[in-house]
Protein backbone atom coordinates (compact mmCIF):
# COMPACT_ATOMS: atom_id res chain seq x y z
CA UNK A 1 0.00 0.00 0.00
CA UNK A 2 2.87 2.33 0.70
CA UNK A 3 5.38 3.58 -1.81
CA UNK A 4 8.88 2.16 -1.96
CA UNK A 5 10.09 5.47 -0.57
CA UNK A 6 8.26 4.97 2.70
CA UNK A 7 10.15 4.14 5.82
CA UNK A 8 10.77 0.43 6.20
CA UNK A 9 9.48 0.29 9.76
CA UNK A 10 6.16 1.68 8.61
CA UNK A 11 5.95 -0.64 5.63
CA UNK A 12 3.24 -2.90 6.94
CA UNK A 13 1.02 -0.23 8.44
CA UNK A 14 -2.01 1.06 6.60
CA UNK A 15 -2.41 4.75 5.90
CA UNK A 16 -5.22 4.88 8.47
CA UNK A 17 -2.93 3.33 11.11
CA UNK A 18 -0.23 5.85 10.28
CA UNK A 19 -2.55 8.81 10.86
CA UNK A 20 -3.71 7.26 14.13
CA UNK A 21 -0.05 6.77 15.16
CA UNK A 22 0.59 10.47 14.52
CA UNK A 23 -2.48 11.40 16.54
CA UNK A 24 -1.66 9.18 19.52
CA UNK A 25 2.11 9.31 19.72
CA UNK A 26 3.28 12.31 17.66
CA UNK A 27 5.07 9.56 15.68
CA UNK A 28 7.49 11.22 13.27
CA UNK A 29 8.35 7.97 11.49
CA UNK A 30 4.68 7.43 10.75
CA UNK A 31 4.44 11.05 9.60
CA UNK A 32 7.41 10.62 7.25
CA UNK A 33 5.71 7.54 5.79
CA UNK A 34 2.51 9.54 5.25
CA UNK A 35 4.58 12.23 3.58
CA UNK A 36 6.22 9.63 1.32
CA UNK A 37 2.80 8.45 0.20
CA UNK A 38 0.77 11.64 0.03
CA UNK A 39 3.18 14.46 -0.83
CA UNK A 40 3.86 13.32 -4.45
CA UNK A 41 0.17 12.58 -5.00
CA UNK A 42 -0.91 15.91 -3.55
CA UNK A 43 1.64 17.69 -5.72
CA UNK A 44 0.35 15.91 -8.80
CA UNK A 45 -3.28 16.60 -7.86
CA UNK A 46 -2.62 20.30 -7.23
CA UNK A 47 -0.66 20.66 -10.47
CA UNK A 48 -3.61 19.20 -12.38
CA UNK A 49 -5.65 21.93 -10.71
CA UNK A 50 -3.35 24.50 -12.31
CA UNK A 51 -0.63 25.13 -9.69
CA UNK A 52 2.97 25.33 -10.87
CA UNK A 53 5.54 23.03 -9.29
CA UNK A 54 6.72 25.58 -6.71
CA UNK A 55 3.33 26.71 -5.46
CA UNK A 56 2.07 23.12 -5.48
CA UNK A 57 4.93 22.18 -3.12
CA UNK A 58 4.21 25.13 -0.85
CA UNK A 59 0.62 23.98 -0.60
CA UNK A 60 1.75 20.36 -0.04
CA UNK A 61 3.74 21.63 2.95
CA UNK A 62 0.71 23.40 4.38
CA UNK A 63 -1.47 20.33 3.86
CA UNK A 64 1.04 17.97 5.48
CA UNK A 65 1.44 20.36 8.40
CA UNK A 66 -2.33 20.18 8.90
CA UNK A 67 -2.10 16.37 8.77
CA UNK A 68 0.34 16.61 11.68
CA UNK A 69 -1.65 19.17 13.66
CA UNK A 70 -5.14 17.81 13.03
CA UNK A 71 -4.40 14.08 13.19
CA UNK A 72 -6.58 13.82 16.34
CA UNK A 73 -9.61 14.85 14.31
CA UNK A 74 -9.18 11.90 11.92
CA UNK A 75 -11.88 9.29 12.51
CA UNK A 76 -11.22 6.02 10.63
CA UNK A 77 -14.93 5.20 11.04
CA UNK A 78 -15.90 8.29 9.04
CA UNK A 79 -13.48 8.35 6.14
CA UNK A 80 -10.28 6.68 4.99
CA UNK A 81 -6.98 8.56 5.22
CA UNK A 82 -6.95 9.49 1.51
CA UNK A 83 -10.39 11.06 1.75
CA UNK A 84 -9.41 12.92 4.90
CA UNK A 85 -6.23 14.28 3.25
CA UNK A 86 -8.26 15.22 0.16
CA UNK A 87 -10.59 17.36 2.30
CA UNK A 88 -7.64 19.09 4.00
CA UNK A 89 -6.07 19.83 0.61
CA UNK A 90 -9.35 21.14 -0.76
CA UNK A 91 -9.80 23.50 2.19
CA UNK A 92 -6.19 24.72 2.08
CA UNK A 93 -6.58 25.40 -1.61
CA UNK A 94 -9.74 27.46 -1.06
CA UNK A 95 -7.94 29.35 1.68
CA UNK A 96 -4.78 29.97 -0.34
CA UNK A 97 -6.21 30.70 -3.79
CA UNK A 98 -9.57 32.28 -3.17
CA UNK A 99 -8.96 33.80 0.28
CA UNK A 100 -12.37 32.56 1.32
CA UNK A 101 -13.56 30.76 4.38
CA UNK A 102 -14.76 27.23 3.98
CA UNK A 103 -18.11 26.95 5.77
CA UNK A 104 -18.25 23.53 7.41
CA UNK A 105 -20.58 21.75 9.77
CA UNK A 106 -19.55 21.10 13.34
CA UNK A 107 -20.28 17.48 14.26
CA UNK A 108 -20.49 18.43 17.96
CA UNK A 109 -23.02 21.19 17.32
CA UNK A 110 -26.13 20.65 19.48
CA UNK A 111 -28.21 22.07 16.60
CA UNK A 112 -27.00 19.33 14.23
CA UNK A 113 -29.79 16.95 13.21
CA UNK A 114 -28.32 13.51 14.01
CA UNK A 115 -28.22 10.48 11.70
CA UNK A 116 -31.22 8.17 11.85
CA UNK A 117 -30.38 4.95 13.75
CA UNK A 118 -30.04 2.96 10.52
CA UNK A 119 -28.36 4.97 7.76
CA UNK A 120 -29.66 4.53 4.21
CA UNK A 121 -28.26 1.32 2.71
CA UNK A 122 -27.83 2.88 -0.74
CA UNK A 123 -24.93 4.95 0.51
CA UNK A 124 -21.33 4.15 -0.17
CA UNK A 125 -19.60 2.89 2.94
CA UNK A 126 -17.16 5.69 3.58
CA UNK A 127 -14.69 3.33 5.17
CA UNK A 128 -14.73 1.24 1.99
CA UNK A 129 -11.40 0.10 0.67
CA UNK A 130 -10.18 2.89 -1.64
CA UNK A 131 -9.18 0.28 -4.20
CA UNK A 132 -12.79 -0.69 -4.80
CA UNK A 133 -13.82 2.90 -5.37
CA UNK A 134 -10.88 3.39 -7.73
CA UNK A 135 -11.88 0.29 -9.64
CA UNK A 136 -15.40 1.65 -9.91
CA UNK A 137 -14.12 4.99 -11.24
CA UNK A 138 -12.00 3.14 -13.80
CA UNK A 139 -15.06 1.21 -14.97
CA UNK A 140 -17.03 4.39 -15.74
CA UNK A 141 -18.01 5.18 -19.33
CA UNK A 142 -15.40 7.62 -20.72
CA UNK A 143 -17.77 10.60 -20.93
CA UNK A 144 -18.88 10.02 -17.34
CA UNK A 145 -15.31 9.69 -16.11
CA UNK A 146 -14.45 12.91 -17.95
CA UNK A 147 -17.27 14.76 -16.14
CA UNK A 148 -16.00 13.59 -12.75
CA UNK A 149 -12.43 14.55 -13.59
CA UNK A 150 -13.52 17.98 -14.78
CA UNK A 151 -15.39 18.49 -11.52
CA UNK A 152 -12.47 17.57 -9.27
CA UNK A 153 -9.61 18.95 -11.38
CA UNK A 154 -11.06 22.36 -12.23
CA UNK A 155 -11.44 25.05 -9.61
CA UNK A 156 -14.76 26.11 -11.09
CA UNK A 157 -18.38 25.25 -10.46
CA UNK A 158 -19.72 22.70 -12.96
CA UNK A 159 -22.03 25.33 -14.50
CA UNK A 160 -19.07 27.51 -15.52
CA UNK A 161 -17.16 24.50 -16.85
CA UNK A 162 -20.11 23.68 -19.13
CA UNK A 163 -20.46 27.26 -20.29
CA UNK A 164 -16.76 27.49 -21.18
CA UNK A 165 -16.73 24.20 -23.01
CA UNK A 166 -20.06 24.64 -24.73
CA UNK A 167 -21.51 21.52 -23.09
CA UNK A 168 -25.24 21.83 -22.34
CA UNK A 169 -25.91 21.92 -18.60
CA UNK A 170 -28.51 19.15 -18.91
CA UNK A 171 -25.93 16.85 -20.51
CA UNK A 172 -23.48 17.49 -17.70
CA UNK A 173 -26.08 16.90 -15.03
CA UNK A 174 -27.21 13.60 -16.56
CA UNK A 175 -23.61 12.37 -17.04
CA UNK A 176 -22.76 13.26 -13.46
CA UNK A 177 -25.88 11.57 -12.18
CA UNK A 178 -25.13 8.41 -14.19
CA UNK A 179 -21.53 8.41 -12.99
CA UNK A 180 -22.52 8.72 -9.35
CA UNK A 181 -25.28 6.13 -9.67
CA UNK A 182 -22.78 3.75 -11.25
CA UNK A 183 -20.26 4.26 -8.43
CA UNK A 184 -22.92 3.68 -5.79
CA UNK A 185 -24.21 0.57 -7.55
CA UNK A 186 -20.78 -1.01 -8.05
CA UNK A 187 -19.90 -0.52 -4.41
CA UNK A 188 -23.22 -1.81 -3.19
CA UNK A 189 -23.03 -4.94 -5.36
CA UNK A 190 -19.56 -5.70 -4.03
CA UNK A 191 -20.65 -5.69 -0.43
CA UNK B 1 -37.56 17.26 14.61
CA UNK B 2 -38.07 18.26 10.98
CA UNK B 3 -36.10 16.31 8.39
CA UNK B 4 -35.70 18.41 5.21
CA UNK B 5 -37.67 17.32 2.16
CA UNK B 6 -36.18 19.72 -0.38
CA UNK B 7 -32.52 19.04 -1.12
CA UNK B 8 -29.73 20.71 -3.10
CA UNK B 9 -29.20 19.38 -6.62
CA UNK B 10 -26.47 16.73 -6.87
CA UNK B 11 -24.26 19.09 -8.90
CA UNK B 12 -24.32 21.64 -6.06
CA UNK B 13 -23.29 18.94 -3.57
CA UNK B 14 -20.47 18.06 -5.94
CA UNK B 15 -19.33 21.69 -6.25
CA UNK B 16 -19.27 21.84 -2.45
CA UNK B 17 -17.36 18.57 -2.09
CA UNK B 18 -14.77 19.43 -4.74
CA UNK B 19 -14.27 22.93 -3.33
CA UNK B 20 -15.54 25.03 -6.23
CA UNK B 21 -18.73 26.41 -4.66
CA UNK B 22 -18.48 30.09 -3.70
CA UNK B 23 -18.51 30.96 0.01
CA UNK B 24 -22.11 32.27 0.24
CA UNK B 25 -23.58 29.24 -1.54
CA UNK B 26 -21.28 26.95 0.46
CA UNK B 27 -22.50 28.57 3.70
CA UNK B 28 -26.10 27.86 2.70
CA UNK B 29 -25.32 24.32 1.65
CA UNK B 30 -23.26 23.52 4.76
CA UNK B 31 -26.06 24.85 6.97
CA UNK B 32 -28.46 22.54 5.13
CA UNK B 33 -26.02 19.67 5.79
CA UNK B 34 -26.20 20.36 9.52
CA UNK B 35 -29.95 19.80 9.28
CA UNK B 36 -29.94 16.95 6.73
CA UNK B 37 -28.21 13.62 7.54
CA UNK B 38 -29.04 12.30 4.05
CA UNK B 39 -27.11 15.04 2.22
CA UNK B 40 -24.25 14.74 4.74
CA UNK B 41 -23.93 11.14 3.65
CA UNK B 42 -23.96 12.17 -0.02
CA UNK B 43 -21.20 14.73 0.52
CA UNK B 44 -19.17 12.07 2.37
CA UNK B 45 -19.52 9.85 -0.70
CA UNK B 46 -18.41 12.65 -3.02
CA UNK B 47 -15.42 13.37 -0.77
CA UNK B 48 -14.55 9.67 -0.91
CA UNK B 49 -14.44 9.99 -4.71
CA UNK B 50 -12.07 12.95 -4.26
CA UNK B 51 -9.96 10.75 -1.99
CA UNK B 52 -9.90 7.99 -4.60
CA UNK B 53 -8.85 10.45 -7.33
CA UNK B 54 -6.07 11.75 -5.06
CA UNK B 55 -4.99 8.18 -4.41
CA UNK B 56 -4.80 7.35 -8.13
CA UNK B 57 -2.89 10.54 -9.03
CA UNK B 58 0.40 9.73 -10.74
CA UNK B 59 2.96 10.68 -8.05
CA UNK B 60 4.93 13.82 -8.92
CA UNK B 61 8.34 13.77 -7.22
CA UNK B 62 8.75 16.49 -4.59
CA UNK B 63 12.06 18.27 -4.07
CA UNK B 64 14.52 16.53 -1.79
CA UNK B 65 14.38 19.15 0.95
CA UNK B 66 10.58 19.27 1.15
CA UNK B 67 10.24 16.69 3.92
CA UNK B 68 13.07 18.23 5.95
CA UNK B 69 11.41 21.65 5.62
CA UNK B 70 8.15 20.29 7.03
CA UNK B 71 9.82 18.28 9.81
CA UNK B 72 11.55 21.49 10.90
CA UNK B 73 8.14 23.16 11.23
CA UNK B 74 6.32 20.43 13.15
CA UNK B 75 7.00 22.00 16.53
CA UNK B 76 6.13 25.54 15.47
CA UNK B 77 3.29 26.97 17.51
CA UNK B 78 0.01 27.09 15.64
CA UNK B 79 -0.82 30.54 14.35
CA UNK B 80 -4.42 30.34 15.53
CA UNK B 81 -5.77 28.20 18.35
CA UNK B 82 -9.25 26.78 18.31
CA UNK B 83 -11.44 28.56 20.84
CA UNK B 84 -13.96 26.54 22.80
CA UNK B 85 -17.49 27.78 22.29
CA UNK B 86 -19.36 29.25 25.23
CA UNK B 87 -22.67 27.55 26.01
CA UNK B 88 -25.32 29.28 23.95
CA UNK B 89 -28.88 30.29 24.75
CA UNK B 90 -31.53 28.03 23.25
CA UNK B 91 -32.57 30.50 20.60
CA UNK B 92 -29.09 30.73 19.17
CA UNK B 93 -28.76 26.97 19.07
CA UNK B 94 -31.73 26.96 16.69
CA UNK B 95 -29.25 28.44 14.24
CA UNK B 96 -26.87 25.63 13.29
CA UNK B 97 -23.19 25.92 12.45
CA UNK B 98 -21.68 27.16 10.23
CA UNK B 99 -24.34 29.89 9.94
CA UNK B 100 -24.21 30.64 13.68
CA UNK B 101 -20.59 31.79 13.45
CA UNK B 102 -21.51 34.19 10.63
CA UNK B 103 -24.54 35.66 12.42
CA UNK B 104 -23.38 35.35 15.99
CA UNK B 105 -26.35 36.30 18.18
CA UNK B 106 -30.01 35.48 18.73
CA UNK B 107 -31.99 36.21 15.59
CA UNK B 108 -34.29 38.57 17.48
CA UNK B 109 -31.35 40.70 18.57
CA UNK B 110 -29.96 41.24 15.08
CA UNK B 111 -29.96 44.64 13.50
CA UNK B 112 -32.89 43.81 11.21
CA UNK B 113 -33.60 46.40 8.55
CA UNK B 114 -37.26 46.92 7.76
CA UNK B 115 -38.00 46.73 4.08
CA UNK B 116 -41.76 46.92 4.47
CA UNK B 117 -44.17 46.50 7.39
CA UNK B 118 -43.97 42.70 6.91
CA UNK B 119 -40.44 42.16 5.54
CA UNK B 120 -37.13 42.65 7.31
CA UNK B 121 -33.65 41.73 6.22
CA UNK B 122 -30.20 41.31 7.70
CA UNK B 123 -27.29 41.52 5.29
CA UNK B 124 -24.44 39.11 6.13
CA UNK B 125 -22.10 41.30 4.09
CA UNK B 126 -20.07 38.51 2.61
CA UNK B 127 -20.81 39.33 -1.04
CA UNK B 128 -19.65 41.92 -3.50
CA UNK B 129 -22.69 43.86 -4.76
CA UNK B 130 -24.84 43.33 -6.72
CA UNK B 131 -24.68 39.84 -5.20
CA UNK B 132 -26.18 39.62 -1.73
CA UNK B 133 -26.42 37.12 1.10
CA UNK B 134 -28.83 37.81 3.89
CA UNK B 135 -31.49 36.65 6.26
CA UNK B 136 -35.05 37.57 5.32
CA UNK B 137 -37.86 37.63 7.87
CA UNK B 138 -41.38 37.48 6.51
CA UNK B 139 -44.28 38.06 8.92
CA UNK B 140 -46.68 35.18 9.59
CA UNK B 141 -49.35 34.82 6.91
CA UNK B 142 -47.77 37.50 4.71
CA UNK B 143 -46.34 37.25 1.24
CA UNK B 144 -43.23 38.51 -0.50
CA UNK B 145 -44.06 40.57 -3.58
CA UNK B 146 -44.01 38.53 -6.76
CA UNK B 147 -40.45 38.52 -8.08
CA UNK B 148 -37.92 36.93 -10.42
CA UNK B 149 -34.17 36.48 -10.00
CA UNK B 150 -30.83 36.85 -11.71
CA UNK B 151 -29.08 33.62 -12.68
CA UNK B 152 -29.67 32.07 -9.30
CA UNK B 153 -31.37 32.38 -5.95
CA UNK B 154 -30.50 29.90 -3.21
CA UNK B 155 -32.88 29.80 -0.27
CA UNK B 156 -32.61 27.88 2.99
CA UNK B 157 -35.49 28.00 5.48
CA UNK B 158 -34.38 28.42 9.12
CA UNK B 159 -37.61 29.06 11.01
CA UNK B 160 -41.28 28.72 10.17
CA UNK B 161 -42.23 27.87 6.63
CA UNK B 162 -43.60 29.24 3.36
CA UNK B 163 -45.49 28.07 0.32
CA UNK B 164 -45.25 28.90 -3.36
CA UNK B 165 -46.15 27.04 -6.56
CA UNK B 166 -43.22 24.63 -5.96
CA UNK B 167 -44.39 23.36 -2.60
CA UNK B 168 -44.15 23.90 1.11
CA UNK B 169 -40.74 24.73 2.53
CA UNK B 170 -39.73 24.31 6.16
CA UNK B 171 -36.64 24.34 8.36
CA UNK B 172 -33.68 22.87 6.50
CA UNK B 173 -35.29 22.89 3.07
CA UNK B 174 -32.97 24.24 0.39
CA UNK B 175 -34.17 25.36 -3.02
CA UNK B 176 -32.34 26.83 -6.01
CA UNK B 177 -34.20 28.96 -8.56
CA UNK B 178 -32.92 30.25 -11.88
CA UNK B 179 -33.85 33.34 -13.87
CA UNK B 180 -36.96 31.71 -15.34
CA UNK B 181 -38.74 31.40 -12.01
CA UNK B 182 -41.17 33.99 -10.68
CA UNK B 183 -42.80 33.41 -7.33
CA UNK B 184 -44.43 35.11 -4.35
CA UNK B 185 -43.64 33.03 -1.25
CA UNK B 186 -46.40 33.11 1.40
CA UNK B 187 -45.34 32.59 5.03
CA UNK B 188 -47.23 30.01 7.09
CA UNK B 189 -49.90 31.55 9.33
CA UNK B 190 -48.49 30.18 12.60
CA UNK B 191 -45.29 32.20 12.82
CA UNK B 192 -42.74 34.38 11.05
CA UNK B 193 -40.66 32.69 8.40
CA UNK B 194 -36.92 33.32 8.46
CA UNK B 195 -34.73 32.16 5.62
CA UNK B 196 -31.19 32.59 4.36
CA UNK B 197 -31.05 33.86 0.82
CA UNK B 198 -28.11 34.07 -1.62
CA UNK B 199 -28.72 36.22 -4.69
CA UNK B 200 -26.28 36.77 -7.53
CA UNK B 201 -28.21 39.85 -8.64
CA UNK B 202 -31.03 42.00 -7.22
CA UNK B 203 -34.44 40.42 -7.46
CA UNK B 204 -36.82 41.75 -10.13
CA UNK B 205 -40.15 42.72 -8.67
CA UNK B 206 -42.93 42.07 -11.09
CA UNK B 207 -46.11 43.26 -9.33
CA UNK B 208 -47.31 46.86 -9.03
CA UNK B 209 -46.78 46.90 -5.27
CA UNK B 210 -43.43 45.25 -5.85
CA UNK B 211 -42.23 47.98 -8.17
CA UNK B 212 -42.98 50.45 -5.40
CA UNK B 213 -40.86 48.43 -2.94
CA UNK B 214 -38.16 47.64 -5.45
CA UNK B 215 -35.68 50.40 -4.55
CA UNK B 216 -35.84 49.32 -0.91
CA UNK B 217 -35.07 45.71 -1.62
CA UNK B 218 -32.15 46.58 -3.81
CA UNK B 219 -29.65 47.85 -1.29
Amino acid sequence: MLDAGSTATAGARSLNDLVVAVARGRDRVAFAALFGHFAPRLKSFLMRLGADSGSAEELVQEVMLMVWRRAETFDPGQANASTWVFTIARNKRIDALRRERRPEIDLDDPALVPEPPLAADRSIEVTEDANRLRGAIESLAPEQAEMLQLAYYEDKPHSRICAERGIPLGTVKSRLRLALEHLRKVLKDDQ
Amino acid sequence: MIIPRHHPPEAMLLDYADGSLSEPAALTLATHLALCPECRQRVAELEAIGGALLEESVPEPVSVDCLAAILARLDDPEPRQMVAFEPLPAEVIALPQPLRSYVGMPLAGLDWKSVSPVIAEFDLQICTPPAKTGLIRLAAGCSLPRHGHGDSEVTLVLEGGYRDQFGHFQRGDLVVHDSLVEHAPLADPDGDCIFLCVLDAPIRLTSVLGRFLSPLLRH
